[in-house]
């Protein structure tokens, strides 16, 4: 009997996604012994062409990271989702457009013209931009068109499982393989990580004090960090209270706030609403005036509350959220 | 977030009535009432859509009845006026139905449309998405149930003024059990301070005293008085009470009120009296006042000898007296000891001496004297500690009451309900320093006028000048002091109209001096009130209809020279007047008490802007709190008069008595809720509930809802980062299917 096959594939990512499967170490060894790579353009030789002759559903599961924010990637998410059984959207760009969907709070004319003309070290003085057609003597060369918007993979087609995390991490890659494997799948459209936020099991909970209240926040760099002390405590905007967990608390662990990567809990709609939310609640003080400086101690709030979640918020973009393509 | 919000709208089994109400025309006249059920009837899930012109009456609510027995519809929406008006009336009609009552929803189709829609067409768009919301969402209610919890049977008044004094009766003859804590050593208040009351002019001791003395005697009663409440903690029904008693120095169970210790004490006698606004003076060990209740005395450690010098002084003035041959021989024994240079036995004489007969200090300290000019220092030491230990007081009591080494003891109590009865304090003449006062020494307050006509007051009822003897010839009423001001307070304090009539007669009538009101308007509404001000009126009391601008002792005149002189603009004359009085009285208006906030937030009830302690509504809920199971008696809720006192302190006692008689307080279920397996334990609702009725389970780690204090406000739910708070009736699926609802048809 032929081994089940499965794939990887990366859109808008930096690349971080497709090292967390070269972290399964060993693993990867029992995962490659009971499968067969069948794509994975990062590190093995497979064209789009290769894909296209498969019959349709004939991938297992596909794994899928980045976000989707051109022509491009929107067609081989389509081809991919065409010839495969599950569509697993693979770390926090594909789940919730992650870093590049910040680039939603500005618009295409304004991205491209930053990296083509203004930016500090770019010296384009004809303002020359990538053309999605143009004409060279042999003939007609094309490049995919860069969407008004960034999307999240969900966004743009039918997903069957969520893997969350920037990057996912090792143990929820390996749980996810083998539940694909023997076919013990939670139901569709689940994001394959325990339902609670991170404080739950915290290496640092039993500092946390009864009543959390502060007059302000402090960047890490701010502060000497107390390695034992719970970071949320001490005035850093942890957000482990909003985010799901599942990372083993990698940067916790570190003496560093968590960032949100992992995404909400199933029961939250608009992540970095309810990260704002949770935060300013932490505040006590009564006078506005206070209060507006004691906010203004978040620098970034946008960049803060939205870091990952931004194209799948309820604000998705600062400009048109319809087509965007 | 994915594998969130797939709806399953479908519900077959859901059947939705909607009854569209005409509220007579208040609706039907704005909404088209029939164009709103045509469009009902297309809704999902929905059975019967029907109208009617009074769904709240018997017969509209029938028709709900008759439609679930029937089969017809298992919910239901009514769409009429607000919650507040009816959605208990038709939660009711539902229940009677035979189905859960919070199968039930309204949608406010009155006060949010047609009252407040100028635009008949816009109106019914409004009152469709209204109640296509409600639709939506009744097919995501869920059967829930009321809660109930036991109530303890006692109570608690805090404050023993007339208010305190009226609900604690109240309440104990009722046969239930009260606590009343005053934080003055005395219960009366205010009250027991008046000669008379406006406006019958009956005597505030006749009346009062006999309440205070039955408060004392009841045996239902517990009276604490120099007491505070230290702690709230609970919640309606079970209130877990921390009371401290601040040092007395008396032993109050014991202390008989005899006075033998005030006569006895040696302390400084020219502490003024606080009971007479200090126009008299008192020793440290004092009875507040004659008729003070408990009849308990009290030492003022601030003034007591023993507390700022270490121990009375030898009183060297005290005469030996007719000694009894008993003590005489001991004094001899003692001598001769002493001669001996047997220093023990004196010791030990000395202190039998003592026991018996403290005068005899002078003989000791004596004794002491020639030991410690002998170089004998510690036994002149020793001699000295016994005629310093045994201060005059401590001798003097017959009952041993006196315990100068007593300490601050707290007494935990569990009740049931919590009256507040916190009273005012009397605005600071001070503060309108245009009229004065403490700047021209016959310039009084009010309160002081009260002492001063009081016939147990400190001129036993002379009404005189500061100097103590001279009676004034006229004297200068100011009205509105502190009151109806935009520098102090904007508010009438509705007593001091009525008070100032009533001292306009008292001084005419005792001292027959010409008296000047200076009133803007004269404020009588009450029973028998602007007939006491017809009365004054023929009693040749002036009327100056004019705020007073300034009291002044800068003389223009021969006539207004040694006299205090108030300017005012009279209004009716129309011209400014200048009036040469012996003596100004300042009518102060009554204002919150100094730590009105710092009470407030013990008991976790709300003030108005002014500090005035809030009620849950000003009409139909006036002694209740926004606290359950707490309630208002009295001025600390605002101004009022000794009978609109009583009156709310009886509404407060029968409040308090109907919660705590029927030996349960039932809950709504609209309480917030936490899903154990989802809640992570951050802690970020701890802090925020209002009502603090969220804790952190010390063993698992996570928050707990209380559902007895949880008011249903929604903060954690709203603030749950991870969503594990959720609260009954407003479920996030709810509220985004109502959203849904309303943006769907519109």
């Amino acid at each position: 009997m032929s081994k089940p096959k499965i794939g990887f594939y990366w859109c808008a990512s930096c690349g971080g996604c497709e090292e967390a499967i070269v972290d399964l170490n060993e693993a990867v060894l029992d995962v490659v012994a009971a499968v067969d790579i069948v794509f994975w353009p990062c590190a093995m030789d497979f064209k789009k062409s290769d894909v296209e002759a498969m019959a349709d559903k004939e991938i297992t599961a596909i794994f899928i990271n980045g976000a989707i924010r051109s022509s491009e990637q929107f067609e081989m998410a389509e081809l991919l989702r065409k010839k495969s059984q599950f569509v697993i959207s693979f770390g926090s760009c594909s789940h919730e457009g992650g870093i590049p969907g910040l680039a939603n709070l500005y618009k295409k004319e304004d991205l491209l013209s930053t990296v083509y003309s203004t930016a500090f070290s770019t010296i384009n003085p004809n303002y020359t931009l990538p053309q999605t057609q143009t004409k060279v003597p042999e003939g007609i060369a094309t490049l995919p068109e860069l969407w008004e918007t960034v999307k999240s993979l969900d966004q743009v087609i039918d997903v069957d499982y969520f893997l969350p995390g920037c990057p996912p991490p090792v143990k929820l890659v390996v749980d996810a393989v083998t539940a694909l494997l023997s076919g013990n799948l939670p139901p569709k459209g689940a994001v394959l990580a325990p339902d609670k936020a991170l404080c739950d099991d915290c290496t640092r909970k039993a500092t946390k004090p009864e009543k959390l209240q502060h007059k302000r926040f402090y960047r890490p760099s701010e502060i000497l960090i107390d390695p034992e002390k719970c970071l949320l405590a001490q005035g850093l905007l942890c957000l482990g209270p909003v985010t799901r967990m599942g990372c083993d608390w990698a940067c916790i662990n570190g003496n560093m706030p968590c960032t949100g990567c992992m995404g909400p809990t199933s029961r939250v709609r608009d992540y970095g609403a309810k990260a704002l939310s949770a935060m300013a609640s932490v505040i006590d003080l009564n006078d506005e005036e206070e209060i507006q400086k004691s906010m203004d101690s978040i620098v970034d709030p946008v960049g803060t509350f939205y870091r990952y979640s931004l194209a799948t918020s309820q604000l998705h973009s600062a400009i048109h959220t319809n087509g965007g393509k | 977030m994915k594998d969130q919000h797939v709806h399953h709208f479908e519900h077959t089994d859901v059947k939705v009535g909607v009854y569209v109400c005409h509220c007579g025309i208040n609706i039907a006249s704005k909404v088209n009432v029939h164009e709103v059920v045509e469009f009902a009837k297309n809704l999902p899930n929905v059975t019967v859509a029907t109208e009617y012109k009074f769904m709240c009456s018997d017969a509209g609510q029938d028709i709900i009845v008759q439609d679930i027995r029937s089969g017809k519809v298992n919910r239901v929406i009514v769409a009429s006026c607000s919650p507040l008006m009816h959605e208990i009336t038709f939660r009711n009609a539902t229940q009677h139905g035979g189905i859960n009552p919070y199968f039930f929803q309204m949608a406010n189709i009155r006060e949010h449309v047609s009252w407040v829609t100028a635009e008949k067409e816009d109106a019914t768009v409004k009152a469709k998405a209204l109640v296509a919301a409600a639709v939506h969402r009744v097919s995501k209610h869920t059967s829930l149930e009321k809660k109930y919890f036991p109530v303890n049977p006692n109570v608690l008044v805090v404050g023993g003024g007339i208010a305190g004094i009226q609900a604690a009766l109240t309440i104990a003859n009722a046969g239930k059990k009260v606590y009343l804590v005053e934080r003055e050593p005395t219960i009366g208040g205010h009250m027991a301070k008046f000669d008379k009351t406006f406006p019958t002019l009956d005597c505030a001791a006749c009346i009062l005293t006999p309440k205070m003395s039955q408060v004392r005697s009841h045996p239902n009663i517990t009276l604490w008085t120099y007491a505070e409440v230290e702690n709230v903690s609970g919640y309606v029904g079970n209130f877990t009470v921390q009371v401290k008693h601040k040092k007395r120095y008396i032993n109050a169970d014991t202390c008989i009120g005899c006075k033998a210790c005030v006569d006895a004490c040696i302390g400084p006698e020219n502490i003024p009296d606080e009971f007479n606004e200090g126009l008299s003076y008192r020793k440290p060990v004092y009875m507040p006042f004659p008729q003070a209740t408990p009849s308990v005395v009290i030492i003022d450690e601030n003034s007591c000898y023993h507390f700022t010098k270490g121990g009375c002084p030898p009183d060297f003035s005290s005469k030996n007296g007719h000694l009894s041959p008993q003590l005489q021989s001991l004094l001899r024994r003692a001598n001769e000891c002493f001669e001996l240079r047997d220093f023990q036995e004196t010791l030990k004489l000395t202190k039998e001496i003592l026991k018996s007969s403290p005068e005899h200090q002078e003989t000791l300290f004596l004794h002491a004297q020639t030991l410690y000019q002998l170089g004998m220092i510690n036994e002149a030491t020793e001699v000295m500690r016994n005629v310093m230990v045994k201060e005059r007081c401590v001798a003097a009591c017959p009952k041993g009451s006196v315990d100068l080494y007593q300490t601050e003891a707290i007494s935990e109590i569990q009740v049931g309900a919590i009256i507040i009865a916190t009273g005012f304090k009397t605005f600071q003449g001070e503060r309108t320093t245009q009229y004065g006062y403490k700047r021209y020494p016959n310039v009084f307050t009010s309160l002081e006028i009260e002492r001063l006509v009081n016939a147990s007051g400190p001129t036993g009822g002379e009404i005189v000048l500061r100097d103590g003897k001279t009676k004034p010839k006229s004297v200068a009423i100011l009205h509105c002091v502190g009151s109806r001001d935009l520098h102090s307070n904007r508010y009438c304090s509705r007593v001091c109209c009525m008070y100032s009539l009533k001292l306009a007669h008292l001084i005419k009538e005792r001292t027959g001096a010409e008296v000047y009101n200076f009133y803007i308007d004269m404020r009588t509404p009450g029973k028998g009130y602007e007939e006491f001000y017809e009365k004054l009126c023929h009693e040749n009391v002036h009327f100056i209809r004019g705020r007073a601008a300034e009291v002044t002792d800068w003389v223009l005149s021969k006539a207004e020279l040694g006299k205090l002189v108030v300017r005012a603009e009279d209004t009716l004359l129309g011209m400014v007047r200048r009036v040469p009085v012996d003596m100004v009285v300042l009518s102060v208006g009554l204002e919150p008490q100094t730590d009105a906030e710092e009470v407030r937030r013990k008991f976790n009830i709300s003030c108005s802007k002014e500090g005035w302690f809030l009620e849950r509504h000003p009409k139909l809920a006036p002694v209740n709190t926004f606290t359950d199971g707490i309630f208002l008696a009295g001025a600390c809720q605002g101004p009022k008069d000794i009978p609109d006192t009583v009156a709310q302190a009886g509404a407060a006692a029968a409040e308090a008595l109907a919660l705590i008689d029927i030996g349960y307080v039932e809950m709504e279920p609209n309480t917030a809720f936490i899903t154990e397996e989802n809640c992570s334990g951050c802690r970020i609702c701890v802090a925020l509930c209002p009502y603090t009725a969220i804790t952190t389970d010390p063993v698992k780690l996570i928050s707990v809802v209380n559902p007895a204090l949880c008011k249903g406000c929604g903060t954690c739910v709203a603030a749950c980062p991870s969503g594990a708070a959720q609260q009954n009736l407003f479920t996030d699926e709810q509220i985004f299917e109502e959203i849904e609802g309303v943006l769907e048809y519109v």
